[in-house]
């Protein structure tokens, strides 16, 4: 997103275009994230009820993952997660296993 | 450059009165008939309060009013109201104004239009009730537009004025006219007051452009804003302020046209021959103007310049108003402690400076808590003003008046 000028933005901070928070990404903010195994998953949807940040992406009524440039990591979804289908690992640790 | 201005004939005959400079803004404040008040009782401003809360009882007004917990709470229900998109006022003085803080900022910050009524009252501690400046000086970088009054007129004059410039679209920030503290506030002087359809007509209707009840157009007021854009709103916010040099000109000009009684920036007493100038705040402008006409008398070329606008400061016009005298004294009736010089000083010498002029300058500190003021003791400043004139040294540029050795 190109930033704005001061005399190009709305007076106060104040914002107008409904459902903007889309186009800010704060899934950079997190230090653990949530790691899914589907395999233990029974598609209850109770981490779609309890993410704070709509970062569970459901499809056709069926989980299919995290919305990763949301998430901060807070890990609710799996305090909650009766299947202990979600585990969350340290970024740090998964990046360097990328290395 | 000249102070003066015309006086036109009025449009409405006011009504001759003999009110408290507190029930004279909360009788304005009738007739503006706010959607919502939210303010809480400290002195010397109560009387405001008390008078306006009867007009709500007896419903000679349509006004919400809140009667909250303090003047944080006040401060905010304000906010609140204001982004729903009322016409929202305040009072309050000194502590209360200092415990109305941190939410101040968030109501500059976020432009809305909100009016406060300020009596000034001194800071504690020691504990004092009484008028100097410290309240609404101590406020003075929160963005707000801050005029101040001499007499009850101009207080009452002041509050009808203020909702027009607070809700000027190049302005909308909050704004509070002051004036002293039982030396105004409880004081029964003669004014006059317009009739009810004249200010109702002055002030209009306010239709907010954006409000949070407006919910086919929704908006956020008062977001998370951070390094990538909260530069930038304050940016916007000088802008604002800036604009309503002109904007108080307008109003000030119109509501003449309205009431006879015509308001600027600034206003000058005996000023066009002058040499010797005090310049100043509020009520003593009032005392200051007896003592010019005592010096007077014995042939002593002095004037006055009343400032009637502080925030934003009309810089260039002080400066081309002042520049030229052969020596100015700046009345302060507060204290920026570790500063050179008082507020009021402080502004005057930088308007100097930036305009490249240096007159010779001192800052008289008086008055603080409430300690009297009076002509004789105006006449000893411009004596010392004539002598600065004469010796050509300003020290100590700061100089405590009526303060016991």
């Amino acid at each position: 997103m190109a930033l704005k000028g001061w005399r190009e933005i709305l007076i106060g901070g104040m914002i107008t275009d409904v459902g903007n928070s889309i186009n800010y990404k704060t899934g950079d903010w997190r230090s653990f994230r949530p790691i899914w195994d589907d395999k233990k998953c029974n598609n209850c949807k109770v981490c779609w009820v309890y993410c704070p940040d709509g970062s569970i992406v459901v499809k056709d009524g069926v989980m299919i993952g995290m919305d990763l440039d949301h998430c901060k990591g807070c890990g609710i979804c799996a305090q909650e997660c009766p299947q202990k289908a979600i585990k969350m690992m340290e970024e740090t640790k998964l990046r360097e296993a990328v290395k | 450059m000249t102070t003066e201005l015309v006086k036109p004939t009025a449009k409405y005959k006011g009504t001759p009165k003999g009110l408290e400079g507190d029930r004279a803004v909360a009788e304005a404040m009738r007739q503006m008939n706010p959607d919502v008040v939210a303010a809480y009782p400290i002195t010397p401003q109560t009387e405001i309060v008390m008078r306006f809360s009867d007009f709500v009882a007896n419903g000679e007004v349509d006004t919400e009013f809140i009667a909250v917990e303090s003047e944080h709470a006040a401060m905010s229900s304000c906010i609140g109201a204001a982004a729903a998109g009322g016409r929202v006022q305040t009072a309050t003085s000194g502590a209360g104004m200092a415990l109305m803080w941190e939410v101040l900022w968030v109501a500059s910050g976020s432009r809305l239009p909100i009016v406060m009524h300020a009596v000034n009252r001194s800071l504690s501690s020691p504990l004092n009730i009484h008028c100097d400046h410290s309240d609404t000086m101590g406020m003075r970088d929160a963005g707000w537009v801050h005029v101040f009054g001499e007499n009850v007129q101009e207080a009452y004059d002041n509050a009808i004025q203020m909702v027009r410039i607070a809700e000027h679209p190049d302005v909308m920030l909050p704004s509070l006219h002051a004036f002293d503290g039982f030396i105004i506030g409880h004081s029964v002087e003669r004014l006059e007051t317009l009739p009810d359809q004249a200010v109702k007509e002055f002030i209009g209707k306010y239709t907010p452009k954006y409000s949070i009840l407006d919910w086919r157009h929704p908006a956020t007021f008062g977001p998370m804003d951070l390094q990538d854009y909260f530069f930038e709103h304050k940016r916007q916010q000088v802008e604002a302020i800036q604009n309503a040099l002109a904007v108080i000109e307008k109003v000030g000009k119109e509501y003449g046209e309205l009431s006879g009684r015509p308001y600027g920036l600034m206003e000058g007493y005996c000023l066009d021959d002058a040499d010797y100038v005090l310049v100043g705040l509020g009520s003593t402008m009032g005392t200051a103007k007896v003592a010019v006409d005592m010096m007077r008398e014995s042939g002593a070329k002095v004037g006055l310049l009343k400032i009637r606008c502080f925030r934003p400061f009309p810089q260039k016009m002080i400066t081309e108003v002042l520049g030229k005298r052969k020596v100015i004294g700046v009345l302060d009736r507060s204290i920026s402690f570790g500063a050179q010089t008082g507020p009021l000083c402080l502004e005057v010498i930088a308007s100097f400076f930036t305009n490249k002029v240096s007159p010779n300058l001192v800052n008289y500190v008086y008055g603080m808590g409430g300690r009297d003021i009076v002509p004789a003791q105006i006449c000893q400043m411009f004596k010392e003003l004539i002598e600065i004139g004469k010796t050509g040294s300003t020290d100590p540029v700061q100089r405590f008046f009526g303060v016991r050795d």
